[in-house]
């Protein structure tokens, strides 16, 4: 028999890329099932929605592309990317949003910039913000309120014959906070079915849900406790600073049990492809979109920020790069800079 | 032993592959079989190769000398058994390019009969030179892997070494040689590690043995006297892949990192195996040079598994068929662990001093690399690194050839250990892109030396060529001067120096003027002349003066060589008319002379400049076509457009001299100047005249009337047609009018 010659070395972890992209869909199913208990159907729909759109999409450019199809398409990773979107909009929002989103993430946030590997913005969280900036109607008011649970029948109507109740939605807590701090004390919106006297109702489970996930995928060792830990530490300093005024600005209790924090921090910034590389570049990375996280969410205009926070830092990861390379064994210290 | 002395620092990075030793560690050490034959390259250590000191049919015993160290980096090669020497020729050795290189081979005559040996049970009484001299002639390398001569590493000065650090980690999966070494010879081991730290000079002996071989671990501890239980420290530490490595280990023993680009020594530290100990402690001890190793046969395809003592030039094959192997599941044959080891293209190679495995898997054991998927930057690989790299920017620069960017990645602190494609999940074989890397800026780091080299020997050469011009300028300078000053000397004494220098003016003019062929005639005429006045003067003479009979022979004999001479200056000065060098030597003399060149020549001269410049232009327009720069070319065709305005003036200048009566120009001048005298003298032209001018005159016109129309029909500018017709119309008028008054 002709024995094969190659280059050390010769063996490999079974580890591959569609062992990675399975990892996170399977520490995704918390979150999902916490979504669909407390909240609707529709996170379900949408998932289905945007996963058949995105393989069809995939497989649509891959060709176009002239690209082996089964090869890329069997790595997941258009799953992750749509379970990803499924999970930030809106439940009720009309089909459309969903197919559109799923558009964009997978034609304008991967493939036009090369495809798997090559994409310098997180694409789910790009199209979550074209949709949020294209459709502000359609993706602030349809967020399910905690107190109403619509049967899969009427989530089916409400999402392709656009039959929503008005009962049947509301705003995320986030906004409903900000929005009635002009108006109401902490304690009289605390008040409300949303928070049931103290914490976002509902959004506590989620956010456990994905934290759990996110906890499973350190353990296997899928991502590094870096980035999530940075970027909650920061969230989490900042609205305990700030937040002791309860009267004038959200508590720390809110923005992290609520709202995309945990989804965010755990599944959507730790984006290999986007994200700053070494563990010092993901601690600098972590921390930036904690902090643009606050600032958006306090002084901005939108019911969350975690997409154009992680965007903003995307942008930002290549120059994080550049100035967080470690020190290599044997030298006195880390080469930093462009050049 | 308290804590601190058994401290390890953490390895960051490394990786956990399956271990898969356990497979060769249950059953001990097999003792080596003598093979058919013995093949024994002369290059398996690091440094120059060995000297051959044996020839083809020598017989040897076991343990001669064959090949001698040549060098100061190098090991000797002694025979493994007793035998004759079959061949000295080149093989196939254990690389992985499967090239060939010098060996000796050793035919067995299976008698496996010993030189004499002087055993040292008293080395410790023996001079520091003499077991120098043992070690370097034994032929002891190290056997980790990379095959240092162990006398060269032991010769740093004691000075400047303080630790001794003997390497049992074995961290590659599979390989077990370390680990049942240090369980069946510690003692052995202990032994040369002594001899060692004596040479050295150490305080300290730090063993470092990963915790996945407790046996070994407890064999050697048992193996440390008591005696040296204070110096001889073992620290054992997690199992993690690549804690072997001499820069990890150091790290992980010391807390202290080798600096980018030196050695252990700058530490103060030397790094040994523990099978080179052992090895080093028979060759000093008991007098048995490196003549064979503890090497493991593993993987699936391999029926017995486990460790062997085997003799140094074993070819794999008969190796690997003493172990039962099954070459039909084989699928690769590694020299080495999974993770550095060198897959082999043939098994007929030799087993050399740093062979340590032999592992031959079968596919679905070790699986080949799956197609190449983009990296998706999850950072495994970085995570994974034990030097601290980004593997993953040093892939992208050396994808893209960014050299320089890759260096400043540190490429070259990489250990190829293997770890960040062994992690990649999309199977990306970072190591090749490294090796390709490291490669390519070597490659351009030699030729930028070498063009460094030829800028440098150039610019040596212009120095020289400037220097030699400037001492030949001042040496003209100076005879320049000489002469300029001999000759106002002369003037000063006013002797006959004009009227010399006139003379050699004219010695010169008519040497160098055109050579008179017509002159020479003439002189061979009047010598002939002259031969025969003299022969009739000597006829004379015979009747009236036959005493000076002698004298008239001796004039005619002084004629006749007048005449040859005259003779020879004839035909040279023919031979001399037809040579161009001499015409154009001729032609220069006559110009210096003032007699201008031919017409003919001129014009020769002339059309040559014309087409020069035509080829000029031709070249220039090529040249602006590729944007070359064209001022040299510009310069050059100024220069012969004035070489062909001089020539052009120079004829025009030797033609009026001429006053060329053949020339048609000249002949309309000259009949235009005859109609002016005559009109001048009041003779009009004659009517027959004027008639033959008018016919023509209209002949013109109707000419010009023709080409008019023609230029009309095809629409073109037709007013200058238009203009010359006028102008002749009126001429005809004026010449009828004037034909009309001489008829009347």
């Amino acid at each position: 028999m002709p024995l094969i010659t190659l280059s050390s070395p010769h063996s490999a972890k079974p580890t591959k890329i569609s062992t990675v992209m399975g990892t996170v869909l399977l520490c995704m199913i918390p979150g999902f099932i916490a979504l669909t208990v407390f909240f609707s159907y529709g996170y379900l729909i949408n998932l289905a929605l945007a996963v058949v759109t995105a393989l069809l999409l995939e497989a649509g450019s891959l060709a176009l592309r002239k690209r082996p199809i089964k090869f890329f398409i069997t790595d997941l990773s258009v799953v992750v990317t749509a379970a990803l979107l499924a999970a930030s909009l809106p439940p009720f929002a009309p089909w459309w949003i969903t197919v559109v989103g799923t558009a964009t993430a997978v034609l304008f946030g991967k493939h036009i910039f090369g495809g798997m590997g090559q994409n310098p913005f997180n694409p789910a969280m790009l199209a979550y913000a074209l949709l949020l900036v294209s459709f502000p109607v359609q993706m602030t008011t349809n967020w399910p309120v905690v107190d109403v649970y619509v049967s899969i029948g009427d989530t089916l109507r409400a999402i392709f014959a656009g039959n929503v109740v008005d009962g049947w939605v509301g705003a995320t807590p986030l906004d409903y906070y900000k929005l009635n701090l002009a108006t109401q004390t902490a304690d009289e919106i605390l008040a409300s079915s949303l928070f049931n006297g103290w914490l976002p109702a509902g959004w506590v489970w989620v956010s456990l849900a994905w934290l759990a996930g996110g906890l499973v995928l350190i353990w296997r060792r899928i991502i590094t406790w870096h980035l999530p830990v940075s970027m909650i530490a920061t969230l989490a300093l900042l609205s305990l600073v700030f937040g002791i005024d309860s009267d004038s600005f959200t508590p720390a209790s809110i923005h992290l049990l609520a709202g995309a924090t945990m989804l965010g921090a755990f599944f959507i910034i730790t984006d290999p492809v986007s994200c700053a590389t070494s563990n010092r570049g993901k601690l600098v990375f972590g921390a930036g979109v904690g902090v643009l996280t606050y600032v958006i969410r306090t002084w901005g205009n939108y019911p969350d920020a975690i997409a154009f926070a992680t965007l903003l830092m995307n942008f930002a990861a290549p120059f994080i790069d550049h100035y967080t390379k470690p020190r290599t064994y044997g030298h006195t210290k880390a080469h930093k800079g462009h050049k | 032993m308290n804590a601190i002395a058994k401290q390890v620092w953490a390895l960051p990075g490394g990786i956990h592959p399956p271990e898969n030793k356990h497979q060769s560690t249950a059953s001990a050490i097999a003792e080596p079989f003598i093979p058919t034959e013995l093949v024994l390259p002369l290059s398996q250590h690091i440094g120059s190769p060995s000297k051959v000191v044996v020839a083809v049919g020598d017989a040897v015993l076991k343990g001669q000398l064959l090949a001698e160290c040549q060098g100061n980096v190098s090991a000797a090669v002694h025979a493994p058994t007793s035998g004759v020497i079959s061949a000295i020729e080149n093989r196939a050795i254990p690389h992985a390019s499967g090239m060939s290189a010098m060996a000796i081979v050793l035919k067995p005559d299976g008698k496996d009969q010993w030189r004499e040996r002087q055993p040292w049970q008293n080395w410790r009484d023996m001079p520091r030179d003499d077991i120098f001299a043992r070690i370097a002639a034994a032929g002891v390398i190290g056997l980790g892997g990379a095959g240092f001569p162990t006398a060269t590493k032991l010769g740093f000065d004691p000075e400047r070494i303080n630790t001794l650090v003997l390497n049992g980690t074995e961290c590659e999966p599979y390989i077990t040689a370390d680990d049942m070494i240090m369980r069946e010879r510690a003692d052995e081991i202990i032994a040369g590690a002594q001899i060692m730290a004596d040479l050295l000079q150490v305080e300290r002996v730090l063993i470092g043995i990963e915790d996945n071989k407790p046996e070994a671990i407890a064999a050697m501890q048992a193996a440390i006297p008591d005696s040296l239980a204070a110096r001889f420290i073992i620290k054992t530490f997690a199992t993690k892949y690549p804690s072997g490595g001499e820069k990890q280990l150091i790290w992980i023993l010391t807390g202290q990192e080798v600096p980018s680009g030196r050695i252990p020594a700058d530490l103060g530290i030397v790094c040994q195996n523990v099978g080179t100990a052992a090895a080093l402690y028979r060759a000093v001890v008991q007098d048995e040079p490196l003549i064979s190793r503890i090497t493991t046969v593993t993987g699936d395809a391999v029926g017995q598994l486990g460790n062997r003592e085997v003799l140094i030039g074993t070819p794999m094959n008969e190796l690997l068929e003493a172990h039962n192997v099954d070459w039909q599941k084989a699928d690769r044959l590694v020299m080495g662990g999974p993770m550095m080891g060198v897959a082999l293209a043939d098994a007929k190679v030799p087993v050399i001093k740093t062979t340590n495995c032999l592992l031959l898997p079968t596919r679905k054991e070790l699986p080949l690399a799956g197609p190449e998927m983009p990296c998706i930057r999850c950072g495994h690989c970085e995570q994974a690194c034990p030097a601290g790299l980004l593997p993953q920017q040093m892939l992208f620069y050396a994808k893209n050839k960014e050299l320089e960017r890759l260096e400043q990645q540190n490429l070259f602190d990489c250990i190829e250990c293997g770890a960040c494609a062994y992690v990649c999940p999309s199977d990306i074989p970072l190591v090749q892109y490294y090796r390709f890397g490291k490669g390519e800026i070597r490659r351009e780091q030699a030729e930028h030396e070498k063009s460094e080299r030829a800028k440098a020997r150039f610019e040596a050469r212009q120095a020289r060529l400037e220097a030699e011009k400037a001492e030949k300028e001042a040496k003209r300078q100076a005879r320049a001067e000489a002469a300029r000053k001999a000759a106002e000397a002369k003037k000063k004494e006013g002797s006959a120096a004009p009227a010399a220098i006139a003379k050699a003016t004219s010695k010169v003019a008519a040497q160098s003027g055109p050579i008179d062929i017509a002159a020479l005639e003439k002189a061979v005429a009047s010598a002939q002349a002259k031969v025969d006045q003299a022969i009739v003067k000597l006829n004379e003479a015979k009747e009236t003066d036959p005493g000076n009979l002698p004298a008239y022979e001796r004039a005619l004999g002084k004629f006749e060589e007048k005449l040859a001479k005259a003779k020879t200056a004839l035909t040279e000065g023919k031979a001399k008319a037809d040579d161009p060098v001499e015409r154009a030597k001729r032609q220069a003399a006559a110009k210096a002379a003032g007699v201008g060149p031919s017409v003919a020549d001129l014009e020769k001269k002339v059309a040559t400049q014309r087409q020069r410049l035509q080829k000029i232009a031709e070249k220039l327009k090529a040249a602006q076509d590729n944007g070359d720069d064209t001022s040299a070319i510009e310069k050059g065709m100024q220069a012969t457009q004035a070489r062909l305005n001089k020539a052009q003036a120079e004829l025009d200048k030797a033609k009026a001299e001429q006053a060329p009566a053949d020339d048609v120009g000249a002949k309309a001048i000259a009949a235009a100047k005859e109609a002016a005298a005559k009109r001048a003298a009041g003779i009009g032209p004659s009517a027959d005249e004027l008639r033959g001018k008018v016919a023509k005159q209209q002949e013109r016109l109707a000419k010009i009337e023709q080409k008019l129309a023609d230029a009309q029909a095809a629409g073109e500018d037709v007013s200058a047609i238009e203009k010359g017709r006028d102008a002749t119309a009126k001429r005809l008028e004026k010449m009828q009018a004037e034909l009309a008054q001489l008829e009347e």
